[in-house]
């Protein structure tokens, strides 16, 4: 785990490029609970008038949060998270899916040994999440 | 159809415990595509200084859609149509992390609803404590209505 007197505000994150496919989804809707038909239903999704089937926001916070959990090592040092879904990430019914990716910066340095991670996680080069921030505990 | 503003500041309590599973956690992991071990391997866990394996950090989310039936979404009172629904905002706010074997107790309150544009945004808040009465997280989400805000007059445009 990085040692939180190691840590500058500017500090970068190892970035990651994560992809979403369909089954995905669809593990997702069974794991989550959360079987919206958006999540899995092409001619519903289009019917209300999204491009597409859209993957659960959560997937994606979840997905984005790997990077902050990845760096930290562990997950449990992750004290507060929050997104705002900008965008939805549309998932189409081929081998590819959507390729989320996903960067962060360290912003701030708090007191407890906290510091506060700015995400930014882009499909295709638009912004699918944003005001997106972490705070972890660091030794 | 608009949402019912009536639901504005209204509890709903969880109507039983939510018992967190190792399994269970091993298949949101899954599910996420997340290969820590500290999410399956109670050894790996307690290494990291966790009492047995630990949740990922959106985990509860599971809880709006376990005690979904009880809570103010799949409320027909509310009128929503949640195939028009798409999330907005989300946090949590996790006081330590979900372990499993953790019984947790719950309560959601809607804390608002409002129009931006068509839109209308639910804002509802979840706490979540342990068995010993602490807190443990607290989640805030904000859900979107798509295109069913009630049309404006142009006096009120």
């Amino acid at each position: 785990m990085p040692a939180y007197d190691g840590v500058e505000v500017g500090t970068a994150l190892p970035a990651r490029t994560f992809g979403l496919q369909r089954a995905d989804l669809v593990r997702y809707c069974g794991a989550s609970g959360d079987f919206n038909v958006i999540h899995w239903n092409e001619r519903i999704a289009t019917a209300v008038g999204l491009p597409d089937v859209i993957a659960h926001g959560m997937l994606t916070m979840a997905v984005a949060a790997r990077i902050v959990t990845d760096w930290t090592g562990d997950p449990g040092a992750l004290q507060s998270y929050r997104v705002r879904f900008s965008r939805p990430v549309v998932v189409p019914d081929d081998d590819t899916g959507a390729q989320l990716e996903v960067s962060g910066v360290v912003e701030d340095k708090l007191d407890g040994g906290r510091v506060v991670v700015g995400l930014t996680a882009t499909v295709g080069g638009s912004k699918v999440l944003a005001g997106s921030r972490a705070v972890v505990r660091l030794p | 159809m608009p949402v019912n503003r009536e639901f504005i500041g209204r509890e709903f309590p969880a109507p039983a415990a939510y018992e967190v599973g190792r399994e269970h956690i091993r298949r949101f992991a899954d599910a996420i595509d997340d290969p820590h071990p500290a999410y399956r391997d109670p050894a790996a866990a307690r290494a990291l200084g966790h009492p047995d394996v630990i949740a990922p950090p959106t985990f509860l989310t599971v809880l709006n859609f376990r005690f979904a039936a009880d809570g103010p979404v799949a409320d027909p009172a509310l009128g929503l149509d949640y195939a028009m629904v798409v999330h907005g905002e989300q946090s949590f706010e996790l006081h330590r992390p979900v372990v499993a074997g953790d019984v947790l107790t719950s309560v959601q309150r809607v804390d608002d609803i409002r129009d931006v544009g068509r839109n209308e945004l639910i804002s509802t808040v979840i706490e979540v404590t342990d068995a010993g009465g602490a807190a443990v997280a607290t989640l805030r989400g904000t859900i979107v209505s798509r295109g069913t805000a009630a049309p404006r007059s142009s006096s009120q445009a």
